[in-house]
Protein backbone atom coordinates (compact mmCIF):
# COMPACT_ATOMS: atom_id res chain seq x y z
CA UNK A 1 0.00 0.00 0.00
CA UNK A 2 2.80 2.40 0.90
CA UNK A 3 4.58 1.57 -2.40
CA UNK A 4 1.43 2.26 -4.35
CA UNK A 5 0.87 5.59 -2.59
CA UNK A 6 4.46 6.72 -3.03
CA UNK A 7 4.48 5.92 -6.73
CA UNK A 8 1.11 7.59 -7.26
CA UNK A 9 2.42 10.66 -5.48
CA UNK A 10 5.67 10.56 -7.43
CA UNK A 11 3.69 10.57 -10.66
CA UNK A 12 1.55 13.47 -9.47
CA UNK A 13 4.66 15.41 -8.50
CA UNK A 14 6.21 14.84 -11.91
CA UNK A 15 3.14 16.53 -13.33
CA UNK A 16 2.10 13.57 -15.42
CA UNK A 17 -1.27 14.35 -16.88
CA UNK A 18 -3.92 11.82 -16.02
CA UNK A 19 -6.41 13.87 -18.01
CA UNK A 20 -8.15 11.05 -19.85
CA UNK A 21 -8.67 9.03 -16.71
CA UNK A 22 -8.56 11.97 -14.33
CA UNK A 23 -10.63 11.88 -11.22
CA UNK A 24 -10.55 14.73 -8.73
CA UNK A 25 -12.26 12.42 -6.25
CA UNK A 26 -9.43 9.91 -6.56
CA UNK A 27 -6.80 12.67 -6.20
CA UNK A 28 -8.51 13.86 -3.03
CA UNK A 29 -8.88 10.47 -1.40
CA UNK A 30 -5.27 9.59 -2.29
CA UNK A 31 -4.08 12.75 -0.56
CA UNK A 32 -6.25 12.13 2.51
CA UNK A 33 -4.74 8.64 2.81
CA UNK A 34 -1.28 10.15 2.40
CA UNK A 35 -1.79 12.70 5.19
CA UNK A 36 -3.37 10.08 7.48
CA UNK A 37 -0.20 8.13 7.14
CA UNK A 38 2.18 11.10 7.38
CA UNK A 39 0.41 12.86 10.26
CA UNK A 40 -1.43 10.00 11.98
CA UNK A 41 -2.22 11.92 15.16
CA UNK A 42 -4.29 14.58 13.42
CA UNK A 43 -7.99 13.97 12.83
CA UNK A 44 -9.41 14.79 9.39
CA UNK A 45 -11.83 17.33 10.92
CA UNK A 46 -8.85 19.20 12.40
CA UNK A 47 -7.12 19.70 9.06
CA UNK A 48 -8.89 23.08 8.92
CA UNK A 49 -6.57 24.27 11.69
CA UNK A 50 -3.44 23.47 9.69
CA UNK A 51 -0.31 24.04 11.72
CA UNK A 52 -2.43 24.82 14.80
CA UNK A 53 -3.58 21.19 14.85
CA UNK A 54 0.03 20.15 15.30
CA UNK A 55 0.76 22.45 18.25
CA UNK A 56 -1.58 22.39 21.28
CA UNK A 57 -0.10 25.56 22.77
CA UNK A 58 -0.64 27.51 19.55
CA UNK A 59 -4.15 26.08 19.27
CA UNK A 60 -5.07 27.22 22.80
CA UNK A 61 -3.79 30.72 22.01
CA UNK A 62 -5.91 30.67 18.86
CA UNK A 63 -9.01 29.54 20.81
CA UNK A 64 -8.43 32.25 23.39
CA UNK A 65 -8.13 34.90 20.68
CA UNK A 66 -11.21 33.68 18.82
CA UNK A 67 -13.37 34.02 21.97
CA UNK A 68 -13.19 37.79 21.59
CA UNK A 69 -11.34 38.62 18.38
CA UNK A 70 -9.75 42.05 18.21
CA UNK A 71 -10.69 42.18 14.52
CA UNK A 72 -14.40 42.39 15.36
CA UNK A 73 -14.42 46.15 14.71
CA UNK A 74 -13.01 45.58 11.21
CA UNK A 75 -15.52 42.80 10.66
CA UNK A 76 -18.33 45.23 11.53
CA UNK A 77 -17.12 47.39 8.64
CA UNK A 78 -17.60 44.40 6.36
CA UNK A 79 -21.08 43.89 7.80
CA UNK A 80 -22.01 47.52 7.07
CA UNK A 81 -20.74 47.12 3.51
CA UNK A 82 -22.80 43.97 2.98
CA UNK A 83 -25.98 45.44 4.47
CA UNK A 84 -25.80 48.87 2.82
CA UNK A 85 -28.27 49.20 -0.06
CA UNK A 86 -27.12 50.14 -3.56
CA UNK A 87 -28.27 53.41 -5.11
CA UNK A 88 -31.13 51.48 -6.71
CA UNK A 89 -32.29 50.16 -3.36
CA UNK A 90 -31.22 46.53 -3.86
CA UNK A 91 -28.76 44.65 -1.64
CA UNK A 92 -25.87 42.21 -2.12
CA UNK A 93 -28.13 39.48 -0.76
CA UNK A 94 -30.24 39.68 -3.94
CA UNK A 95 -27.29 38.35 -5.98
CA UNK A 96 -26.76 35.17 -3.97
CA UNK A 97 -28.93 32.13 -3.31
CA UNK A 98 -30.62 32.12 0.10
CA UNK A 99 -29.64 35.78 0.46
CA UNK A 100 -26.00 34.72 0.84
CA UNK A 101 -26.54 32.22 3.67
CA UNK A 102 -24.76 28.86 3.35
CA UNK A 103 -23.54 29.46 -0.20
CA UNK A 104 -19.81 30.18 0.14
CA UNK A 105 -19.01 26.45 0.13
CA UNK A 106 -20.10 26.29 -3.52
CA UNK A 107 -17.44 28.77 -4.63
CA UNK A 108 -15.45 28.74 -6.82
CA UNK A 109 -17.47 26.99 -9.51
CA UNK A 110 -16.85 26.48 -13.21
CA UNK A 111 -19.14 28.46 -15.48
CA UNK A 112 -19.69 26.47 -18.69
CA UNK A 113 -21.21 29.51 -20.40
CA UNK A 114 -18.08 31.66 -20.11
CA UNK A 115 -15.57 28.80 -19.84
CA UNK A 116 -13.95 30.23 -16.70
CA UNK A 117 -13.77 29.59 -12.99
CA UNK A 118 -16.02 31.99 -11.07
CA UNK A 119 -14.94 32.93 -7.54
CA UNK A 120 -17.04 34.37 -4.71
CA UNK A 121 -15.37 37.73 -5.30
CA UNK A 122 -16.22 37.58 -9.03
CA UNK A 123 -19.86 37.20 -8.00
CA UNK A 124 -19.59 40.18 -5.64
CA UNK A 125 -18.26 42.35 -8.46
CA UNK A 126 -20.81 41.03 -10.95
CA UNK A 127 -23.47 42.05 -8.41
CA UNK A 128 -22.03 45.55 -8.13
CA UNK A 129 -21.82 45.92 -11.91
CA UNK A 130 -25.36 44.65 -12.43
CA UNK A 131 -26.65 47.23 -9.96
CA UNK A 132 -24.77 50.17 -11.44
CA UNK A 133 -22.16 50.38 -8.68
CA UNK A 134 -18.38 50.60 -8.89
CA UNK A 135 -16.62 47.22 -8.70
CA UNK A 136 -14.17 46.49 -5.89
CA UNK A 137 -10.46 45.93 -6.44
CA UNK A 138 -9.43 42.28 -6.20
CA UNK A 139 -6.99 41.84 -3.34
CA UNK A 140 -7.97 45.20 -1.88
CA UNK A 141 -8.92 45.87 1.74
CA UNK A 142 -12.58 46.62 0.95
CA UNK A 143 -13.11 43.35 -0.91
CA UNK A 144 -11.36 41.56 1.94
CA UNK A 145 -13.54 43.05 4.68
CA UNK A 146 -16.77 42.61 2.69
CA UNK A 147 -16.07 38.95 1.92
CA UNK A 148 -14.89 38.36 5.50
CA UNK A 149 -18.41 39.18 6.62
CA UNK A 150 -20.29 37.81 3.59
CA UNK A 151 -18.60 34.41 3.79
CA UNK A 152 -19.21 34.22 7.55
CA UNK A 153 -22.89 33.76 6.66
CA UNK A 154 -21.86 30.28 5.52
CA UNK A 155 -20.03 29.26 8.69
CA UNK A 156 -20.38 25.56 9.36
CA UNK A 157 -21.22 24.77 5.75
CA UNK A 158 -19.12 21.94 4.32
CA UNK A 159 -16.96 22.85 1.35
CA UNK A 160 -18.83 21.47 -1.64
CA UNK A 161 -16.99 22.21 -4.87
CA UNK A 162 -18.17 20.40 -7.98
CA UNK A 163 -15.91 19.46 -10.88
CA UNK A 164 -18.23 18.19 -13.62
CA UNK A 165 -17.74 18.41 -17.34
CA UNK A 166 -14.77 18.85 -19.64
CA UNK A 167 -14.25 22.56 -18.99
CA UNK A 168 -14.38 22.19 -15.22
CA UNK A 169 -12.02 19.24 -15.32
CA UNK A 170 -9.55 21.17 -17.48
CA UNK A 171 -9.56 24.11 -15.04
CA UNK A 172 -9.10 21.70 -12.12
CA UNK A 173 -6.16 20.06 -13.90
CA UNK A 174 -4.59 23.46 -14.62
CA UNK A 175 -4.86 24.37 -10.96
CA UNK A 176 -3.40 21.03 -9.96
CA UNK A 177 -0.54 21.38 -12.41
CA UNK A 178 0.28 24.85 -11.07
CA UNK A 179 0.25 23.45 -7.53
CA UNK A 180 2.77 20.74 -8.36
CA UNK A 181 5.06 22.81 -10.60
CA UNK A 182 8.31 24.17 -9.23
CA UNK A 183 8.91 27.86 -9.72
CA UNK A 184 10.98 30.75 -8.44
CA UNK A 185 14.55 31.09 -7.24
CA UNK A 186 14.18 28.46 -4.51
CA UNK A 187 12.65 26.09 -7.06
CA UNK A 188 9.81 25.02 -4.78
CA UNK A 189 6.33 24.00 -5.77
CA UNK A 190 3.40 24.42 -3.39
CA UNK A 191 3.61 20.65 -2.94
CA UNK A 192 7.26 20.77 -1.90
CA UNK A 193 6.21 22.26 1.43
CA UNK A 194 2.57 21.40 1.90
CA UNK A 195 2.57 17.84 0.63
CA UNK A 196 6.10 16.46 0.89
CA UNK A 197 7.02 18.32 4.07
CA UNK A 198 3.73 18.95 5.87
CA UNK A 199 4.37 18.88 9.59
CA UNK A 200 7.99 19.88 9.26
CA UNK A 201 9.36 23.30 10.14
CA UNK A 202 10.48 25.95 7.70
CA UNK A 203 12.42 28.44 9.79
CA UNK A 204 10.05 29.04 12.70
CA UNK A 205 6.80 28.00 11.06
CA UNK A 206 5.27 24.58 10.85
CA UNK A 207 3.98 23.60 7.41
CA UNK A 208 0.27 22.90 7.16
CA UNK A 209 -1.21 20.10 5.08
CA UNK A 210 -2.90 21.08 1.80
CA UNK A 211 -6.23 19.52 2.69
CA UNK A 212 -8.08 21.95 4.90
CA UNK A 213 -6.19 25.02 3.74
CA UNK A 214 -8.95 26.56 1.65
CA UNK A 215 -11.87 26.47 4.08
CA UNK A 216 -11.20 29.55 6.18
CA UNK A 217 -10.66 32.64 4.05
CA UNK A 218 -10.27 35.55 4.34
CA UNK A 219 -8.17 35.63 7.50
CA UNK A 220 -6.89 38.36 9.77
CA UNK A 221 -3.18 37.71 9.93
CA UNK A 222 -1.73 38.91 13.20
CA UNK A 223 -5.33 39.72 14.09
CA UNK A 224 -5.20 42.91 12.01
CA UNK A 225 -4.26 42.33 8.36
CA UNK A 226 -7.20 41.16 6.26
CA UNK A 227 -5.84 38.54 3.85
CA UNK A 228 -7.72 36.68 1.14
CA UNK A 229 -6.68 33.26 -0.16
CA UNK A 230 -5.13 34.82 -3.25
CA UNK A 231 -3.31 37.42 -1.11
CA UNK A 232 -1.81 34.42 0.66
CA UNK A 233 -0.79 32.83 -2.65
CA UNK A 234 1.12 36.05 -3.39
CA UNK A 235 2.76 36.02 0.05
CA UNK A 236 3.78 32.38 -0.29
CA UNK A 237 5.23 32.98 -3.74
CA UNK A 238 7.22 35.93 -2.44
CA UNK A 239 8.54 33.72 0.37
CA UNK A 240 9.62 31.18 -2.26
CA UNK A 241 11.30 34.00 -4.22
CA UNK A 242 8.88 33.49 -7.10
CA UNK A 243 7.09 36.26 -8.93
CA UNK A 244 3.57 36.56 -7.55
CA UNK A 245 0.63 36.80 -9.95
CA UNK A 246 -2.22 39.30 -9.75
CA UNK A 247 -5.36 38.58 -7.77
CA UNK A 248 -8.11 37.25 -10.03
CA UNK A 249 -5.60 36.05 -12.62
CA UNK A 250 -6.68 32.89 -14.43
CA UNK A 251 -3.90 30.84 -12.84
CA UNK A 252 -4.81 31.92 -9.33
CA UNK A 253 -8.51 31.29 -9.96
CA UNK A 254 -7.76 27.78 -11.28
CA UNK A 255 -5.48 27.18 -8.31
CA UNK A 256 -8.20 28.35 -5.92
CA UNK A 257 -10.64 26.00 -7.70
CA UNK A 258 -8.30 23.03 -7.27
CA UNK A 259 -7.37 23.84 -3.68
CA UNK A 260 -10.93 24.46 -2.55
CA UNK A 261 -12.07 21.18 -4.14
CA UNK A 262 -9.38 19.45 -2.09
CA UNK A 263 -10.95 20.79 1.09
CA UNK A 264 -14.37 19.34 0.25
CA UNK A 265 -16.24 17.92 3.22
CA UNK A 266 -14.60 20.22 5.76
CA UNK A 267 -16.61 22.88 7.64
CA UNK A 268 -16.03 26.50 6.77
CA UNK A 269 -15.28 29.30 9.25
CA UNK A 270 -14.66 32.90 8.28
CA UNK A 271 -12.84 35.01 9.27
CA UNK A 272 -10.21 33.44 11.48
CA UNK A 273 -7.02 34.50 13.21
CA UNK A 274 -3.62 33.38 12.06
CA UNK A 275 -0.33 34.67 13.40
CA UNK B 1 -19.62 57.06 19.04
CA UNK B 2 -21.76 54.02 18.21
CA UNK B 3 -20.27 50.75 19.32
CA UNK B 4 -16.94 52.40 20.14
CA UNK B 5 -16.20 49.90 22.90
CA UNK B 6 -16.72 46.15 23.17
CA UNK B 7 -16.12 44.29 26.41
CA UNK B 8 -16.14 40.84 27.90
CA UNK B 9 -15.78 39.89 31.57
CA UNK B 10 -15.77 36.22 32.54
CA UNK B 11 -14.44 34.10 35.37
CA UNK B 12 -11.21 32.19 34.73
CA UNK B 13 -10.88 30.00 37.78
CA UNK B 14 -10.95 32.52 40.65
CA UNK B 15 -9.88 35.60 38.70
CA UNK B 16 -11.97 37.83 36.45
CA UNK B 17 -10.68 37.85 32.87
CA UNK B 18 -11.51 41.11 31.13
CA UNK B 19 -11.09 41.89 27.44
CA UNK B 20 -11.75 45.35 26.04
CA UNK B 21 -11.67 46.54 22.46
CA UNK B 22 -11.91 50.28 21.78
CA UNK B 23 -12.39 51.71 18.32
CA UNK B 24 -9.91 54.57 18.01
CA UNK B 25 -7.46 55.74 15.30
CA UNK B 26 -4.62 56.29 17.82
CA UNK B 27 -2.88 58.68 15.41
CA UNK B 28 0.64 59.49 16.56
CA UNK B 29 0.85 62.88 14.87
CA UNK B 30 3.89 61.74 12.89
CA UNK B 31 2.16 60.23 9.87
CA UNK B 32 1.37 62.22 6.72
CA UNK B 33 -1.86 62.03 4.80
CA UNK B 34 -0.93 60.36 1.49
CA UNK B 35 -3.28 62.55 -0.52
CA UNK B 36 -2.61 66.01 0.95
CA UNK B 37 0.95 65.51 2.20
CA UNK B 38 0.01 67.19 5.50
CA UNK B 39 0.65 65.70 8.93
CA UNK B 40 -2.29 63.88 10.47
CA UNK B 41 -2.71 65.47 13.90
CA UNK B 42 -2.12 63.39 17.00
CA UNK B 43 -5.33 61.80 18.25
CA UNK B 44 -4.83 59.08 20.81
CA UNK B 45 -6.23 57.81 24.10
CA UNK B 46 -4.02 59.04 26.93
CA UNK B 47 -6.04 57.91 29.95
CA UNK B 48 -7.34 54.39 30.56
CA UNK B 49 -9.02 53.57 33.87
CA UNK B 50 -10.62 50.27 34.86
CA UNK B 51 -12.70 49.79 38.01
CA UNK B 52 -14.27 46.84 39.79
CA UNK B 53 -17.47 47.83 41.59
CA UNK B 54 -16.25 51.42 41.54
CA UNK B 55 -12.80 50.64 42.94
CA UNK B 56 -9.89 51.50 40.60
CA UNK B 57 -7.89 48.48 39.51
CA UNK B 58 -6.03 50.03 36.56
CA UNK B 59 -5.04 53.68 36.11
CA UNK B 60 -2.91 53.99 33.00
CA UNK B 61 -1.42 56.86 31.03
CA UNK B 62 -1.04 55.79 27.41
CA UNK B 63 1.21 57.28 24.75
CA UNK B 64 1.51 57.05 20.99
CA UNK B 65 3.01 53.58 21.25
CA UNK B 66 -0.41 51.98 21.60
CA UNK B 67 -1.74 50.75 18.26
CA UNK B 68 -4.99 51.58 16.47
CA UNK B 69 -8.16 50.01 17.91
CA UNK B 70 -6.51 49.15 21.22
CA UNK B 71 -7.23 45.73 22.62
CA UNK B 72 -6.67 45.34 26.35
CA UNK B 73 -6.77 42.10 28.29
CA UNK B 74 -6.29 41.88 32.04
CA UNK B 75 -7.20 39.82 35.07
CA UNK B 76 -8.61 41.02 38.38
CA UNK B 77 -8.04 39.03 41.56
CA UNK B 78 -10.91 38.91 44.01
CA UNK B 79 -13.72 39.45 41.53
CA UNK B 80 -16.81 37.26 41.34
CA UNK B 81 -19.84 36.80 39.05
CA UNK B 82 -22.22 39.73 39.30
CA UNK B 83 -19.48 42.31 39.91
CA UNK B 84 -19.39 45.32 37.62
CA UNK B 85 -16.27 46.09 35.60
CA UNK B 86 -16.23 49.61 34.17
CA UNK B 87 -13.84 51.19 31.69
CA UNK B 88 -13.30 54.92 31.36
CA UNK B 89 -10.96 56.22 28.66
CA UNK B 90 -10.18 59.77 27.54
CA UNK B 91 -8.23 60.89 24.49
CA UNK B 92 -5.98 63.90 23.98
CA UNK B 93 -8.82 65.84 22.34
CA UNK B 94 -11.07 65.32 25.35
CA UNK B 95 -13.35 62.61 23.88
CA UNK B 96 -14.55 60.14 26.48
CA UNK B 97 -15.15 56.43 26.06
CA UNK B 98 -17.09 54.49 28.67
CA UNK B 99 -18.25 50.94 28.94
CA UNK B 100 -19.27 48.50 31.62
CA UNK B 101 -19.93 44.81 31.87
CA UNK B 102 -21.25 42.50 34.57
CA UNK B 103 -18.93 39.58 35.26
CA UNK B 104 -20.49 36.45 33.83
Amino acid sequence: MKQKLTSLLALLLLGVSFSVYASPAKDRSALIKYYKQKLPDIKFQDYIYGALAMNPDAKSQYDSFMEFPSYSIDLDKGKSMWEAPFKNGKHFSSCFKHGGKNVAGNYPYFDNATGHVVTFENTVNACLKKNGEKELEYGGKEMGLLTAYARSLSDGMKVNIKVKGKGALAAYEKGKKYYYTRNGQLNFSCASCHVQNAGKFIRSDQLSMMIGQASHWPEFRGGTEITTLQDRFKQCQKNMRAKPLKANSEDYNDLEYFLTYMSNGLPMLTPVYRK
Amino acid sequence: MAEAMKMRATMEGDVVDVKVLIQHPMDTGLMKDKKTGKLIPAHFIDLFVATLNGKTVIDAQWGVGVAQNPFVGFRIKGGKPGDKVAIHAVDNLGNKFDGEEIVA
